[in-house]
């Protein structure tokens, strides 16, 4: 048997901090500044710039299969009943939108970080925290909708429309934590150094995706409901 | 600088505990395997199940040793009631089409084969890639679970029909709690496939090797990423579909459950709900994933034939146009299934003529694949067999869907015995030809071992001739009308078909034993078999440029250059008859692609 066992491959240097840079990664270190490898990935393939696009496309195809049930449900019955939208939703949404604009910035920001040309000082990763918060702000004012729709006597199961309310939203909610998730995930990166461009373009776009998916669900309920 | 180098060296060696070697491991060659291990088991246990459905069905009060243990009250004494019959037929169905034919030719064979033959050292998310396998693994265990939970596993046969699936256990004998099972079973399915989708799709995409332009690419890579775009859009469908049964089940809502509905003599609480949307939401998966199971087939068996005519096919091109057209044309025929469901006769005229048009595609890659094997010699082995195998059942039984498309001979053939045949020919057993194939062929590269030629060639005859045998009767079953689900044939008209039906199942009987040759082939090769060189089938595509077993990174650390398309065959170069892909010695060849 003709088993060979390699090397395995040694790090680009090119990823490797370079002497005499700021060490704040230059979008593409694998290993941080201060040369710590228990940090470094244990497995590192190369990045991949379309798998977040084969995300959205697949959480596309969700919302439009539940789209299409919400569609079908409500024209082949007579017990749709229609309610108003809690008015939150609307708050909910311009924090949401605001949330992307402070992504926008906190991108441009660490871009210039990223690229060593100012001091480690001023840090870009505040704008990401507003961001992170402004996400979580969003996901309590969807439990507060989901609140006062209880109050009102509004469950699960009450009706077909406050059925796919809840079921829409949630699953769009959940959507959501996953992006604060990434946000998370990007923030640990930048502190240590070894964010890549691609997982903060990645978390940016999948956080994007999310605001124009709420618009659209709200277009949704609110013609539908 | 240069220490930092030298420890990063160290630091990305190959995993050494057990647990992130075999376990949790994030190497996609060993999260094949894993998959093809599942697939394996799966496909045991669904074969025991159909054994058993086959004998209840030719001898209706024969008892069967042992079933009395699975299911007191569903075999009470050895004999099953129909209920439990349908609860068999329901398990068979569903752990064969998503644990077998989407596992082993996609997952298994994808996982181990498209990083190695784009000329990547691995998926670009190793992380999802194994909650890809162990979230497909949890579904397994969820779905078999059923078996020993409550009343035993849903009835509802694999497509789990609406109404029965959303009105709890008033429908019967695994209808409350197995159905919960077999959705949350099949949601956890739609997110591992999803993940496993992302990594193909990006695979593919992204980490192509220097020189691997998507041309160059296999036709088994085209196909594993033709499979995966499908995936992606078909299993996102589905689990919506099943999280909102789910909720019908536990939460009391009622999107499936239509108005004033009586069964078994009770009234259902719910109002309003819309059957046909079952319908529509699962066939818009349904119908690709037949696909999803065929078109990974489709590509090994090219890639064999090929290997074997030393030859390559007429057109790399319009096999893949032809696998690209069967996916897009996938979406379109879903209705094809619900003919005779209620819903508007126009739609079934829409719905029947994509139906007829995607007979093209298929008639296209056979007839290439018929017309490319004109005039070779072939090589015959165990793997070139299975492959000549697969387009003699995807033939045969591709030609019964001509009369299916048809909504007015549909509505006479539907759920007979005629559909039973005719999907398990072209979907079950072409399949399953296609996963043999690719497990001759590959298996010296995955284990390092060469399996036994004489064994694999007698298990290709006896499930040759066998699957004929069980399946051609089918046929001629369901034109004399005979109904599909029944556990048992009392009726006049169906008493003169029992003599067929014991035929079929005698014809299972050994067909079902002959697997155990290729079960004792494989374990047997696996341990004590002729150890293998690194090319032993003089093949040209990456995965056969590399060390057998690959190493940990697959090429030992430097990424290969890619020179050529992917078959150069029947050309003279210094290794013979061929040129790899990855050796930069100009040949002068006929069949270079333009």
């Amino acid at each position: 048997m003709s088993t060979t066992v390699h090397e395995p491959p040694q790090i680009d240097p090119d990823r490797l901090p370079k002497q005499g840079h700021p060490g704040n990664g230059g979008w593409r270190d694998l290993v941080p500044a201060n040369g710590d490898l228990h940090v470094a990935l244990d497995h590192s393939p190369p990045a991949s710039s379309s798998a977040i696009y084969v995300v959205l496309f697949a959480i596309t195809m969700m919302f439009a299969a539940f789209s299409s049930a919400l569609i079908v449900r409500k024209g082949s019955s007579l017990d749709w009943q229609t309610f108003t939208l809690p008015s939150i939703l609307y708050l909910n949404t311009l924090i949401l939108l605001a949330s992307s604009v402070t992504l926008e910035v906190s991108r441009r920001r660490v871009a210039v970080f990223m690229g060593g040309l100012k001091s480690q000082a001023e840090s870009p990763a505040r704008w990401l925290y507003i961001t992170l918060f402004l996400g979580l702000l969003f996901v309590a004012g969807q439990y507060a909708a989901w609140s006062q729709l209880r109050a009102e006597g509004l469950y699960l199961a009450t009706n077909p429309s406050s059925s796919f309310f809840y079921v829409l939203t949630a699953t769009h909610a959940l959507h959501v934590l996953g992006g604060l998730g990434g946000l998370i995930y990007v923030i640990r990166k930048l502190s240590k150094s070894t964010l890549r461009r691609n997982a903060l373009d990645a978390t940016a776009r999948y956080w994007h995706f999310m605001d124009v998916l709420w618009v659209y669900l709200l277009c949704l309920l609110w013609m539908k409901l | 600088m240069h220490d930092i180098s030298a420890q990063a060296v160290h630091h990305h060696g190959p995993p050494t505990s057990f647990i992130r070697k075999h376990v949790f491991s994030l190497d996609h060659k060993v999260i094949g395997k894993q998959y093809y291990a599942l697939a394996l088991l799966a496909a045991f246990i669904g074969m025991a199940l159909s054994w058993m459905m086959r004998i209840h069905l030719a001898w209706t009060n024969a008892p069967i040793p042992g079933l009395q243990l699975l299911s007191k009250s569903g075999a009470p004494g050895g004999v099953m009631t129909p209920e439990y019959y349908l609860q068999l037929m329901t398990m068979h169905g569903t752990i064969m089409v998503f644990f077998v034919l989407t596992t082993a030719p996609f997952a298994a064979f994808g996982n181990f084969f498209l990083p190695i033959q784009v000329g990547a050292e691995d998926m670009p998310f190793p992380h999802f890639n194994m909650m890809s396998f162990w979230v497909t693994f949890a579904a397994f265990v969820v779905l078999v679970s059923s078996f020993f939970i409550g009343d035993g596993p849903t009835l509802g046969g694999w497509t789990q029909y609406a109404p029965l699936n959303a009105v709890g256990a008033v429908a019967g004998p695994g209808q409350g709690l197995g159905v919960v099972l077999w959705m949350a079973s099949i949601a956890l399915f739609c997110v591992g496939q999803l993940l496993g989708s992302l990594n193909f799709i990006s695979t593919t995409l992204d980490l192509r090797v220097k020189g691997m332009s998507l041309m160059r690419l296999p036709l088994t890579a085209w196909a594993w990423f033709i499979t995966s775009c499908m995936g992606l859009t078909a299993f996102a469908v589905l689990m919506p579909a099943c999280i909102l049964a789910i909720l019908d089940h536990v939460a009391g809502t009622s999107f499936f459950v239509a108005s004033n509905l009586v069964i078994n003599d009770q009234l259902i609480p719910k109002s309003g709900g819309s059957t046909l949307l079952w319908q529509h939401l699962f066939w818009f998966f349904g119908h690709p994933e037949v696909y999803i199971a065929i078109v990974p087939g489709i590509g090994i068996v090219s890639h064999i034939l090929i290997t074997n005519m030393r030859k390559p096919m007429l057109s790399h091109r319009t096999l893949i146009y032809s696998m690209g057209a069967l996916a897009v044309l996938s979406y379109m025929v879903y209705g094809h299934h619900m003919f005779v469901s209620g819903m508007n006769p126009y739609s079934s005229l829409a719905f029947s003529f994509p139906t007829l048009v995607i007979t093209i595609p298929s008639t296209i890659i056979v007839l290439i694949a018929t017309f490319s094997l004109y005039g070779s010699r072939l090589r015959i082995n165990s793997a070139s067999l299975f492959s000549l195998g697969f387009i003699s059942m995807f033939v045969s039984g591709g030609v019964s869907g001509f009369f299916l498309a048809q909504p007015s001979i549909d509505i006479m053939l539907h759920a007979t015995y005629f559909v039973v045949g005719h999907f398990h020919l072209v979907m079950g057993v072409a399949a399953m030809f296609g996963i043999f194939a690719g497990t001759y062929f590959w298996f010296p590269k995955m284990t390092g071992r060469m399996m036994n030629e004489t064994l694999g060639k007698i298990h290709f005859w006896l499930s040759f001739v066998g699957a004929y045998c069980i399946f051609m009767p089918f046929h001629y079953l369901g034109m004399a009308g005979n109904v599909r689900r029944y556990s048992s044939f009392p009726d006049d008209f169906l008493q003169p078909l029992i003599p067929v039906h014991r035929f079929i199942t005698v014809a299972a009987l050994i067909t079902g034993a002959a697997q155990l040759i290729f079960l004792y082939n494989l374990i047997h090769s696996r341990f004590w078999g002729k150890p293998a060189p690194d090319n032993p089938w003089e093949a040209t595509s990456l995965e056969w440029s590399t060390p057998t077993p690959p190493p940990f990174d697959n090429f030992g650390g430097e990424l290969p250059v890619v020179y050529h398309d992917p078959y150069q065959y029947g050309v003279q170069s210094s290794a013979g008859d061929y040129v790899m892909q990855t050796s930069p010695e100009q040949v002068k060849t006929e069949h270079e692609e333009k």
